[in-house]
């Protein structure tokens, strides 16, 4: 008999400012969650929370009761960066969610840590080298589907948990460049932090209008929200860790709310799948789970 | 200047393109098998082991050496064809294998312990700390840098690094961080990651119509060109796209890397490898280039200080280059 997935809140992608970040956490305080991944993880120059308030943040949803889990930094270039990274990993407090190599090299055998969906685990072999310097629990690829999942769910390494990326704009690409100071005519080096205007990104069109991608500073994710919240018959057969909420602007306590109300038997997936579909900017997807092209979508099954 | 610095990699995606990049004076080619092991995994490209062989031969007779890329990301069901490849390349003789997946080089550096394993551009290692990782657990010997590093970044990783560094040189420019970037999956279902080619060409469409010659990736409108204008290959990083009503390359332009004009900075910063990019260009293409490169990196190990770019190198890379445009990419700083 396999357990109801755990809920997480993954980092915040977006730039915020400082007073929204924390009327936003003490929000999430009161809500079912129950692990909350903290810290900037795209860009260095988003310093508008130091590493110790990020921690008062930690502390504050500890003592709600919420496993607090610091992420690092996905693309690691300057030294000042990854010396950054390495003081973050020694924070001594809490685990760390690596998103480079970087990070489980300074982590391997000191601390258990989790894999963020930037660190690539496609196979068993790969999970049982992290499983021997630490890895406690990591969140699959998102390009990952259900069948590979479902192989490697039979493969994995023990007490390795497993946390899958199951609402949000989907996490596709970094870059060296800033998309969004570079839709301004600016260079990275004096964005003027322009990319705290878009609460949810900026939204890349096709010439014919079709919402495509989202620009989120040096990170591209998808328009379209990936949901699998009427997935989550299959989520459990697979005896899946953790269920990943990636922070969206808008309606979190409602989505975090028909999460939990799916996993714990109150809400029909036809019916959530509606819910959700009127509480994302540009429709939602859900093709990687189906191993088809990630914008896809699929109906809901029957259950 | 030490022949350890500056060696000249080229892309072969055939035997004859193999032999065009040793006779033009490349101090390796690499290569890659005739499937989804490899991140240009293209119809009628690549090598069967023969000619894997043929090649290997070829270029050893002529003291050069030949690396072969497995640098994609194997999934459950195809694991055994990548652990397949790994024995045939290492039973091949090749000189050093450019692995990514973690899995795969953990297999490789244990069935093949004296094996030389570099770390693909795919390995997405772009600091000293990533670099450690893989070095000291299998000993890899090089790695491949990505193409988002400025050159000054690209100097302190070079001299924090426990092992010697390869970057690219020339050819078409990824604007993402290789190996973390989802674009082709998103909107086709394959990536380099899995299936080892970006904006596959089954999944693209040409189409005129009244607004002109539309390209498409699996029904997304990449791009929309007018009578006249030049039309490239809809990579999809590289159309033209809305944003915040203006209309225009929101990522990147069609345009290759160049270098050339760096050559004694990453002679200086001690950089051990030059990689062209290109296993998907004609045996004609990779000799030219080849060609210039060997010229170019001569003259720069015989006077680094008086180096300059010759004006007919510039020519006959822009001539081959994708919208007859060069750049610098990330090495130059205002490009970020």
């Amino acid at each position: 008999m396999n357990g109801i997935p755990r809920l997480s809140l993954g980092p915040l992608l977006y730039y915020w400012p400082r007073r929204r970040v924390l009327d936003f956490y003490r929000r999430m305080a009161d809500t079912p969650l129950d692990i909350v991944y903290l810290g900037e993880t795209l860009c260095a120059r988003r310093r508008d929370l130091k590493p110790a308030d990020w921690l008062d943040i930690a502390d504050t949803l500890a003592a709600a009761g919420k496993e607090v889990v610091l992420s690092t930094l996905t693309l690691v270039e300057s030294a000042s960066e990854l010396a950054a990274l390495q003081r973050l990993c020694d924070n001594g407090r809490y685990p760390v969610e690596a998103n480079d190599m970087a990070a489980v090299q300074h982590l391997a055998g000191r601390a258990a840590f989790v894999t963020g969906p930037s660190v690539n685990i496609y196979n068993a072999r790969t999970l049982d080298v992290l499983a021997g310097c630490g890895l406690m629990r990591w969140v699959v690829p998102v390009e990952l589907g259900r069948d590979a999942l479902a192989a490697l769910q039979r493969q994995r390494p023990p007490g390795v948990q497993t946390e899958v990326f199951a609402h949000g704009r989907l996490p596709l690409a970094w870059s060296a460049r800033c998309f969004t100071a570079r839709s301004r005519n600016l260079p990275k080096d004096d964005c003027r932090f322009v990319c705290r205007d878009y609460a949810d990104g900026l939204v890349l069109k096709t010439r014919e209008q079709e919402p495509f991608l989202t620009l989120n500073g040096i990170q591209t994710q998808s328009a379209r929200t990936h949901s699998l919240i009427a997935e989550t018959g299959a989520l459990l057969e697979l005896d899946i860790d953790v269920l990943r909420i990636s922070p969206q602007s808008q309606h979190m306590e409602d989505i975090i709310d028909l999460f939990h109300r799916r996993l714990h038997g109150g809400l029909s997936a036809a019916e959530a799948r509606r819910q959700i579909e009127a509480r994302v900017p540009t429709g939602t997807c859900s093709g990687y789970w189906h191993g088809t092209a990630g914008m896809d979508t699929h109906p809901s099954p029957s259950s | 200047m030490s022949a350890d610095k500056l060696q000249l990699v080229c892309p072969a995606g055939s035997l004859p393109a193999l032999k065009a990049a040793v006779d033009n004076g490349a101090d390796a080619v690499y290569i890659g098998f005739r499937d989804d092991t490899n991140a240009r995994h293209f119809a009628g490209l690549n090598f069967d082991e023969r000619r894997a062989g043929d090649g290997i031969d070829y270029a050893h007779a002529r003291g050069r050496r030949v690396y072969l890329a497995i640098n994609t990301y194997p999934q459950p069901d195809g694991w055994l064809r990548w652990q397949q490849a790994v024995d045939q390349a290492a039973g091949l003789g090749v000189d050093a294998l450019i692995l990514a997946d973690t899995g795969v080089m953990d297999y490789a550096a244990e069935r093949w312990p004296g094996l030389h394993l570099h770390l693909s551009v795919q390995g997405s290692a772009t600091n000293p700390g990533a670099i450690r990782f893989y070095h000291e657990r299998f000993d890899i010997r090089r790695v491949v840098l990505p193409r988002v590093l400025s050159m000054k970044q690209v100097r302190q990783v070079a001299a924090a690094s426990p092992v010697p560094v390869e970057v690219f040189g020339f050819g078409s420019l990824c604007v993402m961080v290789e190996g973390r970037c989802l674009l082709s999956s998103y909107a086709t279902g394959r990536s380099p990651n899995t299936y080892g080619a970006c904006s596959p060409a089954s999944a693209v469409r040409w189409e005129e119509t009244g607004r002109g010659l539309e390209t498409r990736l699996n029904g997304v409108l990449i791009d929309c060109y007018r009578p006249g204008e030049p039309a490239a290959y809809p990579t999809l990083c590289k159309g033209r796209f809305e944003v915040d009503g203006q209309t225009g390359y929101a990522i990147e332009e069609p345009t290759s890397l160049n270098t050339l004009e760096l050559l004694p900075a990453l002679l200086d910063a001690g950089v051990a490898a030059i990689k062209i990019e290109g296993r998907q260009r004609s045996p004609a293409y990779v000799a030219q280039v080849t060609r210039v490169w060997r010229e170019a990196i001569d003259a720069c190990r015989a006077d680094p200080a008086g180096y300059r770019p010759r004006t007919g190198w510039l020519a006959t890379l822009a001539s081959l280059s994708e919208g007859t445009q060069t750049t610098l990419g990330a090495y130059h700083r205002p490009w970020q």
